[in-house]
């Protein structure tokens, strides 16, 4: 991935037009397929697109494509590519972008512009694209001219793929695309300001192992820069020789299988008890690619309070940013554990690992399996038809919490969730992402009645192409996390959080898809396996206990160890 | 705790939104931005002066590395360094009082550029401390207008072209 090695294009583009080169770039890129919605200027492109080996796959509105495409990439590894015309077409884009920034996932957007000489005159959709997607993007270009256009579509890649990755946006105006370039244009990166460090420097390394080595009670605490780094394998190996338990982040789930005897799961404000108890007792806290999000640490200022605070991230900006850090280590994780397992010692660890397993056997997950069906045994179900080895989307709400607590990770890219964002609608057509990018895998949409419902007109899509997604619609008839808080902290005064659904089976049918609805207990393996058995895509409508409540919940303001363990206690 | 930090910046379109955004996104604190061309007609060097503690200055260092045209940054709290800051200011002045104000002038080093009937435009450069202070000073006389080109900076072992550079008053 190194820029000498991306510089394969042998093309001439002296002459060529400008909607040519593009496409040119991404076969240089090895764009197998993207995500969008055509329109008017982006005309040319899509002329373009009529013979290309580039698979494009049409959305049913602009916010699916970003969606799909963050789906693609983080299940896949690759950058995501998504397209959509200027005006409402590029806006529809907005909350896609925002949400892969806020979890740093690589996407380039390509948005169709007004003709460059009518851009600040109100032309007919215009918008300011670069404007408006700033502070949601790691970097956008408005491309004025066609002889930067190569360049740019080089640069754009380059910035999402490497260093702490994220969206790009490239906006074109349709002028740039049908005019061509007089002479070669120069290809080469021009980024002078952009040099991710990618290698920790050694001596902050060997301090970092050190004080693991010297610590009684040491954690990891494990975020989605380690799913970004590939790094799971690293840090396996750094877990298991220092007898290090593992905690991690809604993202950083898989990187470390929860099989493993070392494993606390999620931590945070509905993560495990253990996980949340470790972390406060912990003497030495080793975030790695996690950036102490305040629904990670309950209340800072009595965060991890006899820890010393040990941070490898690939952002500088991201260390000593909500806590204090004793020891930074700046760089790539996978290079970083690598050379870190070195200086591991292995040392004793019985006493702090043995008071760890008191507390999950004092403070399991566990629920309640009577009345209506329950939302955990079906997520643990589905976890135990499909061993643990299916891609989990996820929409926003108590069912996505329910899933990261019982379905089982083993591997990193398993699960598809919005967490920084916390974005409902993204389940769907993220799991679409997923599918298109893992042929033969099993994908599943575990979703909340509110969330699906954002974006489901994506299920569409799905059955267009036949493509196996099965979504599971936990129907509790409610906007659930936020009646949860109501129900908390609100006396109960349940204000339009109640949800009236439509007929999601009739829906999907209607869609194109086949529907199901599943009410009693008794018919949920049965339905779920022939959900599973089912060749094309699925909606499956799940009545579940309409007022159950996620636990263990550490409620906003209070430090981590302060929670409210519900009917679990 | 005041800090001057100038980034040299790539000479694109938007990079003076994205920095001004960013500071703004982030609830920084900006006393003056000031944007102006290099020796390197592709750099423009940005000189920004921010009020904060220390942990928001290193997020604004941080923060500002972070932004893909920023070439570079420098935080002036370490090294020895020059800073100025450009007034233009008219000031009310009949002609009794013309030569105390003129004094005044001299003192710190300024020009008269301008002189109508009753007034008198200045020109002075110096730290932001010395502008300040002249202001003051001339206060009472009655200040009809004045623009401030906001703080520049270099550190002193950057000189370019042997010049050395010296303080004054
Ligand atoms: C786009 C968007 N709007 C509003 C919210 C606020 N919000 C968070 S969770 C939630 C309820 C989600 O309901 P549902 O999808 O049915 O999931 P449940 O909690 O019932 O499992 C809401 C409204 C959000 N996260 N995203
Ligand atoms: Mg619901």
């Amino acid at each position: 991935m190194s820029q000498e090695q991306k510089k394969t294009t042998t093309q001439k583009f002296a002459g060529r037009k400008g909607a040519e080169i593009l496409h040119e770039m991404l076969l240089e890129e090895q764009v197998e397929m993207m995500f969008g919605f055509i329109g008017g200027m982006v005309l040319p492109f899509f002329d373009v697109l009529y013979t290309s080996p580039i698979r494009f796959i049409m959305s049913r509105h602009e916010q699916g494509a970003a969606h799909m495409a963050d789906g693609y990439a983080r299940s896949t590894g690759k950058v995501g590519v998504c397209i959509a015309t200027s005006g409402p077409g590029a806006t529809n884009l907005v909350t896609g972008l925002a949400n892969a920034y806020m979890d740093s996932i690589p996407l380039v957007a390509f948005t169709g512009q007004v003709k460059s000489f009518l851009i600040g005159n109100d032309a007919f959709q215009e918008a300011d694209m670069t404007g408006i997607t700033r502070p949601i993007t790691k970097h956008n270009f408005l491309v004025k001219r066609v002889e930067d256009l190569g360049r740019v579509v080089r640069e754009a890649f380059h910035i999402a793929r490497t260093g702490r990755p994220g969206p790009v946006l490239v906006d074109v105006p349709v002028d740039v695309t049908t005019s061509a370039p007089a002479n070669e244009p120069d290809l080469d990166l021009r980024l002078p300001g952009y040099k991710p460090r990618t290698a920790g420097h050694v001596r902050q390394i060997k301090m970092a192992a050190e004080a693991i080595n010297a610590a009684q009670r040491p954690i990891l605490y494990v975020g989605g820069g380690v799913v970004a780094a590939g790094a799971s394998d690293e840090l396996r190996a750094v877990a298991e020789k220092g007898k290090l338990p593992v905690t991690t982040t809604l993202l950083g789930l898989g990187t470390f299988d929860e099989t493993n005897p070392l494993a606390l799961k999620m931590l945070g404000m509905h993560g495990t008890a253990y996980a949340n108890y470790a972390v406060q007792e912990s003497d030495c806290l080793v975030a790695v690619g996690a950036r102490f999000d305040d629904r990670v640490t309950g209340d800072i200022s009595k965060f991890a309070p006899h820890a010393k605070i040990v941070h490898i991230d690939i952002d500088p900006a991201s260390i000593s940013k909500n806590v204090k850090v004793d020891i930074p280590v700046v760089g790539d994780a996978k290079n970083i554990l690598a050379q870190m397992v070195e200086f591991i010692e292995p040392r004793d660890r019985s006493a702090w690992l043995a008071k760890i397993g008191e507390w999950k056997k004092k403070h399991p997950l566990t629920y309640q399996t009577n009345g209506k069906i329950r939302p955990q045994e079906v997520i643990e179900t589905l976890g135990a038809m499909t061993e643990h080895e299916a891609i989990v989307a996820t929409g926003v709400g108590q069912h996505q919490m329910w899933a990261a607590q019982f379905y089982g990770w083993k591997r990193p890219r398993q699960i598809i969730t919005s967490g920084g964002l916390g974005t409902m609608g993204f389940g769907c057509p993220a799991a679409i992402g997923a599918a298109f990018g893992n042929p033969g895998r099993t994908v599943i949409d575990i979703d909340g009645d509110g969330s699906f419902t954002m974006t489901m007109v994506e299920v569409i899509t799905a059955a267009q192409h036949k493509l196996p997604v099965k979504f599971v619609v936990l129907d509790n008839g409610y906007l659930g996390m936020v009646r949860q808080w109501q129900e908390l902290f609100y006396g109960r005064r349940y204000s339009a959080v109640d949800h009236p659904c439509p007929d999601f089976a009739k829906v999907a049918e209607g869609f194109g898809a086949k529907g199901m609805r599943i009410a009693e207990r008794s018919e949920l393996s049965d339905g779920l396996r022939e959900m599973l058995q089912a060749d094309g895509p699925v909606v499956c409508a799940v009545e579940i206990e309409p007022e159950e409540n996620v636990f263990p919940m550490v409620p906003a303001g209070r430090a981590l160890h302060d929670m409210e363990l519900g009917k679990l206690a | 705790m005041r800090h001057v930090i100038t980034a040299l910046v790539q000479n694109e379109p938007g990079v003076l939104a994205q920095v001004a955004g960013m500071f703004a996104a982030r609830g920084f604190n900006i006393d003056s931005l000031v944007v102006g061309r290099t020796e390197d007609p592709a750099l423009s060097r940005m000189t920004i002066v921010v009020v904060g503690d220390d942990k928001v200055l290193e997020q604004v260092r941080k923060q500002l590395g972070k932004l893909i045209p920023v070439v570079k940054v420098r935080d002036f709290e370490v090294v020895d360094y020059v800073e100025r800051d450009l007034m233009l200011i008219r000031i009310h002045t009949p002609p009794e009082k013309r030569p105390e104000v003129v004094e005044l002038v001299n003192l710190f080093r300024g020009r008269v550029v301008d002189v109508a009937r009753t007034s008198m435009l200045v020109e002075l450069s110096g730290t932001e401390d010395k502008v300040e202070a002249f202001i003051d000073l001339v206060r009472p006389y009655g200040i009809r207008e004045l623009a401030r080109t906001g703080v520049i900076a270099m550190s002193r072992g950057q000189q370019r072209n042997g010049a050395a550079e010296k303080e004054d008053a």
